[in-house]
């Protein structure tokens, strides 16, 4: 951290092109933009934490929904998700310290890689979203599963059968519920219907920590694998398309970050005396992975 | 850090770049619009927020008039109900996200803070500009609300209302996401400016409580804000596809949706008030000719309520159903929340106290803040204890009690502070006898205004509502009254500071006597800040100023500082 | 504790021993609020001592040290760590102490005695359903005084509170939940109930009374009330249910436009749909429209209107629908044998309740 002010007018003159005007030294700069960095960084983790809070929050109250759901998700396309940012992470801090050696042919081939390790986990997850897409594995009021659906294999979900059931008979309960009766007739062991009427179905009275819905009883966790679907399922996969939707939109940022890191490089714009912009780059792109980190076993190793 | 006072008394003497003629100051360093908008100086930046904060306070300001207005009378008296309800959503939102939020710190802060700290510029003077863009770019996204139908959910975007209404949600909540990151932008700014670019002898405990202050709300700012960001994101999901988190038809959880958004907005309240305690502790030493009482206790409860205010937003839903532990738990942690504060008030208090008491109009405004905020904190312990917050939540109490802190509070001090740099920044001095007339005025007209609102909450009229019973009518006719009152000082402030950029008597350095590093340069002060390390001593040590006749403002005995 | 109470309430606040309304609170008819009150004045009476002390203080130096000629300030220590603990540790105890005692009278609001009488309580825009045990439903709360009364509570659409400010009692009401309160009203009378969490348009209008009858006027109020769909006939039981199920938030009876499409010669004639279809009105339309309100909007309108699937009896719709018929002349020819109903609103019918009370 700078001590002293350079002395007298020829101060200014004494600064390098990459020194701003504002800052007496190198170090001071530097110093200033790490700073700036981890506290840029510690607003990306809190902008996360609350889908983290979220997912808690419905996990404790719903274990259920995320027992089940989480077995369409396949944990081998995230396991190499995980790989390949894990090597990009080498990658990128591999090329700090080649920007620091001066070394400007290799910090390229670095970052390259580390982009295209990006487009690799974009590619990825392309393929997992389209997956969920054509089977509506989606969100709140997108989420309509097809019939028999299949997934990638691994997770070997059961088959489900969805019927979309209109109202059905409607018997009036003096305590201002319906109870929709099934017509059974047409369908078979494995059909889950989902009536069409959700506003009926209130959640049970209880006034659970912090007032949030109550906590569903644990032997309602019915085992590894749940054979029938239960209510709401789409909140995890709310969950899931957050989550993971707005780690995308980051890694998509990275890249154009690493991009622009590139040009520069390419430019000559840096020096073992000043590679600030690379670190700060790389530090940014380590966070992005480790967000991942904790964002695979969260959601695709639940048991 | 810093610690030892390495500067020489040769160079302080010569440690000024103040004697440039005034000439060639930030204003006039260059010419033409673009020089403003492009430029990275964060005095320029700091009067384009001013400009901007000011406006959207007008705009803030006609909601307010036209709500009053139309609770002369218990039904219609010029809107509709509908109408009412986009008024109240955004007089609440113009005035908290555009106007309080950004109001201190990023426009007086932004121009202040570099100067008070001995700093040539903000650690990061692009981020800074940027800021401000997103600030314009986020208002705009706000206020289009209004011509796509207006938004009606208050300020608040309660789910699962703000979901199911079909008025303009999505622009307002997307204005408000964007001036989030403005405000993130700035605190962190902010932040490191003050860790990094503190010059030589400038140490913790030399910088000015303002700078304290400032430090607390930047710290609120980069850890609440993007927690509200990803907020107004779900919220934007769950209108646009349906997500469902905070959809009870859908399975999801309103009131996560209640506690979400406190974690911010209640840090939020805090962004709007620390800053104001930290001008009050400028102009109460300044104006009382005094070294501030208790110095370390202000710096360090201004840390204290920055961290506090992380551990209450549950005080904002004792009705609605959390678990009495958690009601149990917020109550007594808002009730430690009010120590930090009532030892400021004693400070200042203390400040006072055997000093020499010049009742210019920023200090006019500090007396009344001392009255109104102190309501305002002490209103508060009505609403902290879980027993009476049951008959007082979402009454007029809440909002006479919201509006004697941010008002009372944080505007009071804005005006406080906006006429103590006035001069600073413009080198114009305004109409002192219009001053302190406004400040009478709107002193009459804000408790006119906002003490009646006590009474009416108490006997349990409701707030947001468009019809009420008749009972209430001669409370808010008097509200009304008042309101009106103060818009009649607003246009006369409006009037006299329009007239002194036209016409003002050119500022001396020092009009108040301060001892802060800005008054040792001239006003305005020059593009560059500080050719040279400032010299940094206490700042509320006056004894080396004395008033100059001449000047019409303050000098230094031993020849420091600028002429 | 009642002596305590008794107690304190006349030290803080003369007026309040006997439950009138004062200055600052309405007047005072549950258990609740006498408790409520004193803590109110307490903490308001300590909340003036502090105010005059630090305005007091503010307004003297002013006067005493105000800058005119031959005055300078005077040198005065400008810490003093005694003082800084003593104006910190004061308040903190003053301030445990109102936290205690507001923590104690919170739990007493919200802690509902096991003997209580149960109400539901459905809330929606804009207006207020309370069923009884045996299943009737009034828009009036209609409770006995001097019993606990315990009030389940739950949301057809948004947030909506269930405020009373004579008794001091608020409660959220949230959609897929239901949230708990009590209260134990001390004077029969009619007293005020507020929606206090704001619900849209009409959230001003969504009021009701409390109605506290007299201990054994309750159970022959609602005994009565109960069998009005045997007694009366359908077009008047169904104007009863339209003043007391919500519809008449939205629709009126004398052709004017609010939130809904209007009544008044409403039923046999072709109806504009938002997707351009038209539909003739008769029996199975409104049948569909309240069992299924999405499925039909008439163009102009917005889609607001809460399912009353599970909420209205077969019977009950039927008698609203010959209520809408008896308003239009087509329906009137058809159900000749009804009175035709006028537009404002019947005293008859209003009293049928209400002389129960």
């Amino acid at each position: 951290m700078a001590r002293k002010y350079s002395q007298g007018t020829s101060g200014h003159a004494e600064h390098p092109s990459w020194l701003q005007h504002h800052f007496d030294t190198a170090e001071q700069q530097f110093a200033a933009g790490k700073m700036g960095m981890w506290l840029f960084l510690a607003t990306e983790v809190l902008l996360f934490a609350g889908l983290f809070c979220a997912y808690t929050v419905y996990r404790s109250n719903h274990p259920e929904i995320f027992v089940y759901a989480h077995q369409f998700l396949d944990p081998n396309m995230g396991a190499l998700n995980t790989c390949v940012l894990l090597f990009s992470s080498l990658t990128v801090a591999w090329a700090v310290r080649a920007s620091q050696l001066g070394q400007q042919r290799l910090t390229m081939a670095l970052l390259a890689i580390t982009i295209l390790c990006g487009f690799g986990f974009m590619s990825i997850k392309y393929i997992e979203y389209s997956h969920k897409w054509k089977h509506g594995l989606l969100w709140g009021t997108r989420y309509v599963p097809e019939q028999h659906v299949e997934t990638g294999g691994h997770g070997e979900p059961p088959e489900i059968e969805v019927v979309h059931q209109d109202a059905g008979e409607v018997e009036h309960g003096i305590d201002g519920t319906a109870v929709v009766v099934h017509e059974e007739a047409n369908l078979t062991p494995g059909q889950i219907i989902i009536p069409e009427d959700e506003r009926t179905k209130l959640a049970t009275a209880a006034i659970g920590p912090l007032g949030l819905a109550p906590e569903v009883s644990k032997d309602e966790v019915a085992g590894e694998h749940a054979e029938v679907a239960p209510d709401n399922v789409h909140i995890f996969f709310g969950i899931y398309f957050g989550m993971t939707g707005l780690h995308g939109i980051h890694v998509l940022a990275g890249m154009i970050m690493l991009t622009w890191l590139l040009i520069r490089t390419a430019r000559g714009h840096f020096s073992p005396e000043y590679f600030t912009p690379i670190d700060l780059g790389a530090l940014y792109w380590h966070l992005v992975d480790l967000i991942w980190i904790f964002l695979f076993p969260l959601l695709y190793l639940i048991s | 850090m810093n610690g030892s006072d390495s500067t020489t008394t040769a160079d302080s003497a010569a440690g000024y770049s103040s004697a440039q003629a005034s000439s060639d100051n930030y204003l006039t360093h260059g010419k033409g619009i673009m020089s403003w908008l492009g430029t990275l100086d964060h005095k320029r930046i700091g009067v384009m927020y001013l400009g901007c904060i000011l406006f959207s306070f007008f705009l803030g300001g006609i909601f307010a008039l036209l709500i009053r207005t139309e609770l002369l009378t218990p039904g219609k008296t010029i809107v509709d109900a509908d109408q009412y309800n986009q008024l109240f959503t955004l007089h609440g939102a113009v005035m908290i996200f555009l106007f309080l939020i950004p109001g201190i710190p990023a426009a007086l802060g932004n121009f202040a803070l570099p100067l008070m700290l001995g700093a040539k510029d903000v650690a990061f003077p692009r981020l800074n500009l940027m800021s401000w863009y997103l600030w314009v770019i986020g208002a705009i996204f706000a206020v289009a609300s209004i011509v796509m139908g207006g938004a009606d959910t208050g300020w608040t975007f309660y789910t699962p209302y703000s979901t199911s209404t079909d008025t303009a949600v999505i622009s307002m909540v997307t204005g408000a996401f964007i001036l989030g990151f403005s405000s993130i932008f700035t605190g962190l700014n902010f932040l490191v400016t003050i860790h990094r670019l503190r010059p030589p002898g400038m140490t913790w405990f030399k910088m000015p409580l303002f700078l304290w202050g400032i430090y607390g709300t930047a710290v609120m700012q980069v850890l609440a804000t993007p927690v509200l960001g990803i907020t107004l994101l779900l919220l934007i999901v769950e209108r646009t596809l349906g997500f469902g988190i905070f959809d009870p038809a859908l399975g999801g959880d309103p009131v996560l949706f209640q506690h979400f958004f406190w974690f911010y907005s209640h840090p939020a309240v805090y962004i709007m008030v620390l800053p104001a305690m930290a001008i009050m502790s400028e102009i109460f030493s300044v104006f009382s000719r005094k070294h501030i009482f208790g110095y370390k206790f202000i710096a360090f409860s201004s840390i204290a309520l920055a961290i506090l205010s992380f551990l209450v937003w549950g005080h904002h839903m004792f009705t609605s159903g959390q678990s009495a532990l958690a009601n149990f738990v917020f109550s007594a942690l808002t009730f430690s929340v009010s120590i930090p504060t009532a030892i400021k008030m004693f400070n200042w208090l203390a400040t006072m106290y055997k000093g020499n008491i010049h009742l210019d109009t920023p200090m006019i405004y500090a007396l009344t803040f001392m009255f109104t905020f102190g309501i305002g904190g002490l209103t508060g312990l009505f609403l902290g204890a879980l027993a009476t917050d049951i008959h007082l939540h979402d009454t007029y109490f809440i909002v006479a009690h919201f509006h004697y802190t941010m008002f009372g509070g944080t505007v009071i001090a804005f005006l406080a502070a906006l006429h103590y740099w006035w001069p600073k920044m413009f080198g114009k001095m305004y109409d002192e006898k219009l001053g302190r007339i406004a400040a009478g005025l709107v002193f009459i007209g804000f408790n006119t205004t906002f003490f009646t609102q006590f009474i009416m909450g108490s006997q349990g009229m409701p707030r947001r509502y468009y019809h009420y019973l008749d009972e209430f009518t001669i409370y808010h006719q008097i509200s009304t009254a008042g309101s009106y009152l103060m818009a009649i000082a607003f246009f006369l402030m409006l009037y006299y500071l329009v007239k002194s950029l036209v016409s003002g008597k050119p500022a001396p350095a020092n009009p108040w006597g301060g001892n802060t590093l800005e008054w040792h340069m001239t006003s305005p002060p020059p593009y560059y800040n500080f050719k040279e390390a400032p010299h940094v001593g206490d700042p509320y040590d006056f004894s080396d100023l004395e008033w100059d006749e001449k000047t019409g403002g303050y000098v230094s005995k031993s020849g420091r500082g600028a002429s | 504790m009642s002596m305590l109470t008794d107690l304190l309430a006349s030290l803080f606040g003369m007026a309040l021993l006997n439950g009138e309304k004062t200055f600052w609170l309405p007047e005072q008819a549950s258990t609740a609020a006498k408790n409520v009150d004193w803590i109110f004045m307490f903490i308001y009476w300590l909340s003036t001592f502090f105010f005059v002390l630090i305005v007091g203080l503010t307004i003297l130096f002013v006067i005493r040290y105000r800058a005119r000629p031959g005055h300078k300030e005077q040198p005065s220590p400008s810490h003093s760590t005694l003082l800084e603990v003593t104006w910190s540790v004061i308040p903190s105890i003053l301030l445990f102490f109102i936290f205690y005692y507001g923590y104690k009278g919170f739990m007493d609001l919200v802690v509902p005695p096991s003997n209580s009488y149960e109400i539901g309580v459905t809330a929606q825009r804009w207006s207020w359903n309370f069923t009884y045990p045996d299943g009737y439903v009034s828009e009036n709360l209609h409770v006995p005084v001097d019993r606990p009364i315990r009030l389940v509570m739950t949301s057809e659409d948004v947030i909506h509170s269930f405020f009373v400010p004579a008794f001091r009692v608020k409660r959220d009401i949230v959609p897929g939940r239901y949230n708990v309160t009590w209260f134990e009203a001390t004077k029969p009378g009619s007293y005020q109930i507020f929606c206090a969490e704001y619900c849209g348009t009409g959230h001003s209008d969504m009021l009701a009374q409390v109605i506290v009858h007299d201990t054994g006027e309750f159970d022959r109020w609602l005994e009565e009330s109960s069998g009005f769909l045997d007694k009366l006939a359908p077009a008047e039981a169904g104007e009863l249910l339209y003043k007391q199920r919500g519809c008449k938030q939205c629709h009126t009876l004398d052709g004017t436009i609010k939130i809904g499409p209007s009544f008044k010669d409403s039923y046999g004639i072709d109806h504009v749909l938002t997707d351009g279809s038209t539909v003739l009105a008769e029996e199975n339309y409104y049948r569909q429209s309240m069992l299924d309100p999405q499925s039909q909007i008439v163009a102009g309108f917005d889609p607001v209107m809460p399912t009353y699937k599970g909420r209205l009896k077969d019977k009950e719709v039927t008698a609203i629908i010959a209520f809408i018929k008896s308003l239009s002349p087509y329906g009137a020819v058809e159900a000749e044998t009804e009175t035709p109903t006028e537009s404002e609103a019947q005293p008859e019918t209003d009293s049928a309740t209400d002389d129960l009370d």
